[in-house]
């Protein structure tokens, strides 16, 4: 007799999930997932979106960084995998190629704008005037020095340049599950490294190994999760210069105090204009598969690059996106238009 | 107790020997008194300091949440009268189902009415209202006032024009929420004396702001936004627990329906039926295994079979339901099995005696004394279902969703994940308070269930 209920209970438990299965091969919402940078923007969009648009619901705005949510989006086709992934980085051709081989085919690069990335101190701590080599020589596990890779012996600022602080070096970094991680490298460290002729005397291999390779005596932490994630460190140790978004510095500006890269204050002036050296374009990528099956998701991309949405005065600029140029969302919107896959 | 006793003889027979020489072991027992008095004297105060510091820490704890949270429950708003002017909401009559018209047809016209009435510019009502009460207020400024309400107000307007299209024509006094920089400002969460460049709102709309809170038209009021809207992260200052509550409570109803009756069906077939051997033995220790393996596993499992293999939805609180009834279930049988243990052997005998059946005994005699025990361990299991996080977190329920869920397959969040989604949110001026406030709902949530527990138990308790 208990065989026999144990029996119905496992057909009966079969049978409900194999409704919810049914179930779920209609999905009405749009699912996003990605970088963190990206994330405040998408998610006003998609409300915005679903305040606009009472035939679609809103979108659903997942985090994980660039690469994880990449990751998520290259899995594969179908209802139980996200429909668009943010990224504050061009997507890797490695990356593509995992695309492809699961079967996403259709991956439409859509560039939503640009983002500065700002180094941030404590208020009321020192004030950074900060060139490129300076962070390098903060950061590298071997600085140069009379020609030779000398063990990194700066402990104070002041130690690498007299026109710094005199403060205690602790540098708070995204950790390489962020895309920012990937720029601020490409544009700050190997920009400062390559400034040594030490450096640039090696092959070209073992110049990115040494122009990355980080000290590992606690004076740079990794941060894997969010800015405010940032934020608390240097609200711990008011020695610590980190690493944000120029729109999560906006948003606490009265806790954190900028530094100058190369002389130049990041603004949206400065940025647009090119002269701060630390920007980069944001992304989401669309699975073309899905446009059609999912509702609304062409529309949300069409949306959410339009210069209502994302242009100057907008919503997005409030929260510090920095739109493109006129030329640049045109060609954008023709890309959404047409699919035009990568 | 046995020490003292001991301590007492010791001494009686000390003084009934009188002066007389006194045995080896009275001596050994008087020399060691004062030895074993001063244990047990450092044994009480590290038991009371134990107290006392984790009781000081509990304070710390609660005194920080509750001093950041409990100003968030109140919001400042607007209280103005909004004239829904015919001229700015130039709009068609709401269209109405013809006979003969199909529902199509009909929500077609519905849906580009709708539209249409997106179009509508409902901040102008706004900065119509607001304008008159500021001094020296010019036509350039207009932009500055949209800075000072929170921007899901203009479509909290538009859906009282949608609902009801008649009030066009008509004014009403409406309460609207101030934008969450200017809450901020008004309640000294930012320096008041910071320079302009670090301030977040221009000097304009702070001396605005501060001029209609003394003139009474901006006032801080106990807001329900907190409670009846869903996350937002245009409109921060309406961002809301709803939709995370809303999350929460279909997944507690799938672990209430699912992991209960299976845990405690279990539970009483261990129990009661099951022969002792070695295949229940390992078992047995496997149920205890599993209450101890993290919940995060539980996670990964969820997202392994519930997503990738049932293709069920991403972030919907039907999967996370699922997971929470995995990690509650070993919890419901452990508790289970206690309670049935508990039950005297006697009464088992009793009704097997007078002619129950094995089913009967247990059904009729065992588990209803049994209940009180099983009600608790499941509604203790329930509350630490509530709690948990982090297998939600890797089955997508820490996305950013901005409507209530309608059904358990809808995406949503959930109570916890909400508290550690505004945790990261960049405008920390005005998060700060408002996690510490979803804390403060999340936590009462806790103590309620697990005031209903004790409750129970006292009201059922049975004694033998």
């Amino acid at each position: 007799m208990n065989m026999k209920r144990l029996a119905t209970v496992l057909c009966a438990t079969a049978a409900t999930l194999t409704a919810f299965s049914v179930q779920a091969q209609q999905r009405d919402v749009i699912q996003i997932a990605g970088s963190s940078t990206v994330l405040p923007f998408s998610s006003i969009a998609a409300e915005e979106f679903g305040n606009n648009f009472s035939r679609f619901r809103t979108p659903v705005v997942g985090s994980g960084g660039s690469g994880g949510g990449l990751r998520q989006f290259c899995q594969g086709v179908g209802v139980n995998t996200v429909d668009i992934a943010n990224s504050s980085r061009a997507i890797r051709p490695n990356e593509l190629a995992n695309c492809h081989s699961n079967g996403v085919q259709e991956v439409i690069e859509v560039k939503i704008g640009y983002d500065g990335i700002v180094f941030a101190s404590r208020a009321g701590a020192g004030t950074f005037e900060l060139e490129p080599e300076h962070v390098f020589l903060a950061q590298a596990r071997q600085v140069p020095r009379d020609g030779q890779m000398v063990a990194n012996p700066y402990t104070r600022w002041s130690q690498i340049d007299s026109s710094l602080p005199d403060q205690d070096i602790v540098l708070a970094i995204p950790g390489s599950n962020h895309g920012t991680r990937e720029v601020y490298e490409e544009k700050v460290i190997l920009e400062g490294c390559k400034k040594f002729s030490e450096i640039t005397d090696m092959d070209s291999g073992a110049q990115n190994d040494a122009c990355l390779a980080m000290r590992t005596d606690g004076r740079v932490v990794e941060i894997a999760g969010d800015y405010t994630e940032t934020l608390a460190r240097l609200e711990s140790n008011s020695n610590t210069v980190g690493v944000f978004g120029l729109s999560f510095y906006e948003s606490n500006r009265d806790r954190l105090q900028v530094a100058t890269v190369s002389d130049v204050v990041p603004t949206i002036d400065n940025i647009i204009s090119g002269e701060y050296p630390v920007s980069r374009p944001l992304y989401f990528y669309i699975k073309g598969e899905h446009i059609g099956v999912i509702p609304g998701l062409q529309e949300f991309a069409m949306f959410f690059i339009s210069d209502m949405t994302s242009g100057f005065g907008s919503i997005l600029e409030d929260v510090g996106l920095i739109p493109l140029s006129d030329e640049e969302r045109q060609e954008v919107l023709t890309t959404i238009r047409e699919k035009r896959a990568l | 107790m046995n020490q003292q006793k001991n301590a007492t003889q010791a001494e009686s027979t000390t003084g009934a020997s009188g002066m007389a020489a006194q045995s080896d072991v009275q001596a050994k027992v008087t020399a060691s008194l004062k030895r074993r008095r001063r244990k047990e004297k450092i044994f009480r105060g590290v038991g009371l300091g134990s107290v006392l510091i984790s009781l000081t820490l509990v304070l710390i704890l609660f005194i920080n949440i509750f001093s950041k949270g409990v100003p968030a429950f109140w919001q400042t708003s607007f209280e103005m009268d909004i004239y829904f002017d015919p001229a700015v909401i130039t709009i068609a009559d709401k269209p109405e189902q013809q006979p003969g018209e199909t529902f199509a047809d009909f929500d077609d016209r519905l849906q580009a009415w709708e539209t249409e009435l997106g179009f509508v510019n409902f901040n102008r009502l706004m900065t119509d209202a607001v304008a008159p009460l500021l001094p020296d207020f010019e036509r350039s400024q207009t932009r500055f006032i949209m800075q000072m309400i929170t921007s899901g107000e203009a479509h909290a307007l538009r859906n009282m024009v949608m609902e009801d299209p008649s009030i066009i024509g008509e004014t009403k006094t409406l309460r609207l929420l101030t934008s969450a920089n200017v809450d901020v400002w008004l309640k000294g969460n930012i320096d008041r004396d910071l320079p302009d460049s670090r301030q977040q709102l221009p000097a304009v709309v702070r001396d605005w702001a501060d001029y209609l809170y003394a003139e009474g038209h901006i006032q801080n009021r106990f807001s329900t936004a907190l409670f009846m809207n869903p996350d937002s992260r245009s409109s921060l200052a309406s961002a809301g627990l709803a939709g995370a509550f809303i999350g929460s409570f279909y997944m507690m109803l799938i672990v209430i329906f699912l992991a209960i009756p299976m845990g405690v069906a279990a539970a009483i077939y261990l129990e009661e039926f099951a022969p002792k051997n070695k295949i229940t033995d390992v078992i047995e220790v496997n149920i205890n295994n599993l209450a101890a393996v993290p919940s995060i596993i539980f996670g990964l499992l969820g997202a392994a079979v519930f997503i990738n293999w049932f293709n069920l939805p991403m972030s919907a609180p039907v999967v996370g339901g699922l997971v929470l009834s995995l990690m509650t279930l070993p919890t419901v049988i452990i508790a289970t099995r206690a309670t049935l243990r508990a039950v005297p052997p006697s009464i088992r005998s009793g009704a097997l005696g007078l002619g129950a059946s094995k089913t009967q005994t247990v059904f009729h005699h065992v588990l209803p004394l049994a209940i009180p025990g099983i009600l608790t361990g499941s509604i203790l299991g329930v509350a630490q279902a509530l709690g948990e996080t982090a297998p939600l977190l890797l089955i997508g329920m820490k996305s950013f969703v901005a409507s209530i869920p309608e059904t358990p397959f809808d995406q949503s969040t959930a109570l916890p994940v909400q508290i550690y989604l505004w945790q990261g949110n960049e405008l920390r001026n005005f998060f700060e308070a408002r996690t510490s406030a979803a804390i403060i709902v999340l936590l009462m949530l806790m103590m309620t269930l697990n005031g209903i527990a004790i409750w129970l138990r006292k009201k059922l308790e049975v004694r033998w």
